[in-house]
C-alpha cells in the first residue's frame, strides 16, 4: 500500500462520483483498468442524460418551442465547451460525429475524394489504430494515391529521420496518432506538423487516447484536423469530435446529405448549410452530446494537469511493480507515454491472463488492440494492456500485481 | 473393444469432476491441466486448413473417421482454450457421427467455470463445436449407417 502522492488530489472524492466503481465482479471490488477502451462515467454525466429525457427532450435547431430552445442551447453549450477544451478559435470548427472513427472517415472521404490525385502520397505511422489505416487505404485506392508508413523502433518510437525522408512534394496528407492506443507511446506531433507543413501537407492528429490525458491546444499545435471520442473522456458513447480549421472545413464538400445540413433544397439544386451544420446531417445524438459537457467540466474542474500527474504516478508505480515479474516485457517502455502499460509474458497467452484476471475482478484488455500491423511489427500476437484513469489507485495496482502473479503461477 | 460411453455419460462424469472443486482457482487449474495433458497435435495439422479463428486465440482441430466413429485431435495457443479443446475432445471423440451432430452439449455450462467462458465468441468455443459437428455430419453423410 502506498499513500496518494499528489497533494490536494483526493482520489476518494473522485471515486465517489462514479457509481460503477461500487460494483462487485466475481465477488470482488471491481478494478477497472480498461480506460483506454472507454472511461467510466461520473454521476453528473449519467444525471444529465436522464435530466434531458425527463425534462426537455426535443429535436434541436429548428423547433420554435421551449423544449427545442432548451435542448438546442444545451447541445450548443457542449460545442463551446469542446471548443475551449482543445483551444479552437471558434465553435463552428467543432463538428460532432459518432466517434473518432467517423471523424477520420469524414476527412478521408470529404477531403480525399476531392483533393487526392493519382501519385499523391498520404503518410501514416506503424502505430496507428485500424481506424486511422483503413479509411486512408480506401480513399488511396479509389484515387490512385499511395499510403506510406513511418517505421518505429522496437519500443514503438517513431523513426523521425525516416519521416523526414518520406516527405516530398507529393505528400498531401499526414494522419498521425498522438498517443498509441496499444502502447501508450506519445508521438512528437508538434514536430510532425511543422515538418509536414513545409511541404504544404495537411495534418490530422488522432487524439483518441491523448485528449483525456494531455493538454491540447489546436491553435498552438497548428494541426489542420484533430479527432477524438467523448466516451474516452468520461462522456457518453456515440459522441465523436472533429476539429478542423475553419477555412479547410468551409472548402470541403458535405460528407452526408439529408436534413439539418441544407440551406435550401429544390429538385434542381441544393445549397448547403453553414458550418458546423454542413457536416451534421440528420438528427444528431442530442442526449449524449448534452451529457458530454459535464464530462468535460469534470476534467476541467479537477484540472487535466492534476489528473495527468496522478495517472503518471500510477503508471510509474505499475511499471516498477511489473518490471520485477520474471519473463514480463513491457512493450513501449519509454518515458514519454500516457497512462497505458502494455506487456507480454514469456510463454503465456494474453487471453489466458485476461480470463484469470477477470475471475479476480480485474478488467484489462488483451489482444491486438485493433493495431494488427503494429503487433506484426513487434513480432507478437497481442499484449495485455492496463490503462489508468483519474479514479484509479495505488492499492488497485498492488492488487493487480498480486493477481497477475497468481495467474502466472496457475499458467506456468 | 471397450464399449463406447454415451456423450451424455461422459459429460455427466466431467461435470462431477468439476463439482469436486470448490474454488474457481481449482476449477481453472484442472482445466489448464487438461490442456497440458492433451496429446500433441501433429505439426502437419497446425495449418490454416485446420485452424478455427477465434478473436484472440487460435484453435486447430483435426478429425478422422474410423470404423463408423469420428475421432478428434486438437490444439490451441492459449492454455485455457486448450483445456476447453481437451474437454470437447473427451466428450466427442470416438462417437458416432449422428450422436455428435445431435449432442446438446451442456458440459461447459455445467462445470461452474465463469459463464463468459461458455458464451464469449472470442475464445472460439462456439466455432470449435460448430466445426466438430460439421466434420461429423460430413462423415455421417459419406457413410450412412
Amino acid at each position: 500500500m502506498m499513500a496518494e502522492s499528489q497533494s490536494g488530489y483526493n482520489v476518494e472524492t473522485i471515486r465517489n462520483l462514479f457509481p460503477i466503481l461500487n460494483r462487485k465482479v466475481k465477488g470482488r471490488d471491481l478494478i477497472y483498468f480498461d480506460n483506454a477502451a472507454t472511461a467510466q462515467k461520473p454521476i453528473q454525466v449519467i444525471e444529465a442524460l436522464t435530466h434531458y429525457y425527463s425534462h426537455y427532450n426535443a429535436n434541436i435547431h429548428r423547433g420554435l418551442h421551449t423544449l427545442a430552445d432548451e435542448a438546442t442551447a444545451a447541445f450548443e453549450a457542449t460545442r463551446h465547451s469542446i471548443q475551449h477544451f482543445i483551444g479552437a478559435a471558434v465553435p463552428e470548427e467543432i463538428i460532432f460525429t459518432k466517434g473518432t472513427t467517423e471523424s477520420i472517415n469524414l476527412v478521408a472521404s470529404a477531403w480525399g475524394n476531392t483533393h487526392l490525385q493519382k501519385g499523391d502520397e498520404i503518410i501514416i505511422s506503424s502505430l496507428e489504430h485500424h481506424a486511422n489505416i483503413v479509411p486512408w487505404q480506401m480513399v488511396a485506392e479509389a484515387r490512385g494515391a499511395q499510403l506510406r508508413v513511418i517505421p518505429i523502433d522496437d519500443n514503438g518510437v517513431l523513426d523521425m529521420e525516416a519521416f523526414q525522408n518520406m516527405l516530398n512534394e507529393k505528400t498531401r496528407f499526414v494522419s498521425i496518432v498522438h498517443a498509441s492506443n496499444a502502447l501508450g507511446v506519445i508521438n512528437p506531433v508538434e514536430d510532425i506538423i511543422t515538418l509536414a507543413h513545409k511541404f504544404d501537407a495537411l495534418v490530422l492528429v488522432d487524439a483518441a487516447q491523448s485528449s483525456v490525458h494531455l493538454e491540447l491546444d489546436v491553435q498552438q499545435l497548428d494541426c489542420d484536423f484533430l479527432v477524438f471520442s467523448g466516451h474516452k473522456i468520461y462522456g457518453p458513447t456515440g459522441t465523436g469530435i472533429l476539429y478542423g480549421k475553419k477555412a479547410l472545413l468551409e472548402m470541403l464538400p458535405p460528407y452526408q446529405g439529408g436534413g439539418e445540413m441544407i440551406k435550401e433544397v429544390t429538385f434542381e439544386k441544393t445549397t448547403y448549410n453553414e458550418l458546423p451544420f454542413k457536416f451534421e446531417a440528420g438528427t444528431p445524438n442530442i442526449a449524449d452530446f448534452i451529457a458530454l459537457k459535464p464530462a468535460v467540466d469534470f476534467i476541467q474542474d479537477i484540472g487535466k494537469k492534476n489528473i495527468h500527474a496522478h495517472e503518471d504516478a500510477l503508471l510509474r508505480y505499475a511499471t516498477e511493480k511489473l518490471e520485477t515479474i520474471d519473463g514480463l516485457h513491457i512493450r513501449g517502455n519509454v518515458a514519454n507515454k500516457v497512462s497505458v502499460v502494455s506487456f507480454t509474458i514469456d510463454d503465456i497467452h494474453p487471453q489466458d491472463l485476461a480470463i484469470l484476471l477477470d475471475n479476480q475482478g480485474i478488467a484489462v484488455r488483451t489482444g491486438h488492440h485493433c493495431a494488427q500491423p503494429l503487433m506484426k511489427r513487434l513480432g507478437i500476437v497481442g499484449t495485455t494492456r492496463a490503462s489508468f484513469a483519474a479514479y484509479n489507485t495505488f492499492e488497485e495496482i498492488d492488487i493487480f500485481a498480486q493477481a497477475l502473479n497468481k495467474s502466472i503461477k496457475m499458467l506456468k | 473393444m471397450q464399449e463406447t460411453r454415451s456423450i451424455a455419460a461422459i459429460e455427466q462424469e466431467l461435470t462431477e469432476d468439476f463439482a469436486m472443486f470448490e474454488t474457481w482457482e481449482e476449477k481453472y487449474e484442472y482445466l489448464i491441466d487438461l490442456g497440458r495433458k492433451l496429446p500433441m497435435l501433429d505439426a502437419s495439422f497446425k495449418t490454416d486448413d485446420y485452424k478455427i479463428k477465434g478473436c484472440q486465440s487460435s484453435v486447430w482441430i483435426h478429425s478422422y473417421h474410423k470404423d463408423g466413429l469420428v475421432y478428434f485431435e486438437g490444439d490451441s495457443d492459449a492454455m485455457i482454450v486448450k483445456g476447453l479443446v481437451s474437454l470437447m475432445i473427451q466428450v466427442l471423440s470416438g462417437q458416432k457421427p449422428a450422436d455428435i451432430v445431435q449432442a446438446p452439449l451442456s458440459v461447459i455450462e455445467n462445470t461452474g467455470l465463469s459463464s463468459h467462458l461458455a458464451q464469449t465468441r472470442s475464445n472460439g468455443l462456439r466455432a470449435m463445436i460448430k466445426q466438430m459437428k460439421l466434420d461429423a455430419s460430413v462423415y455421417g453423410a459419406s457413410s450412412p449407417q
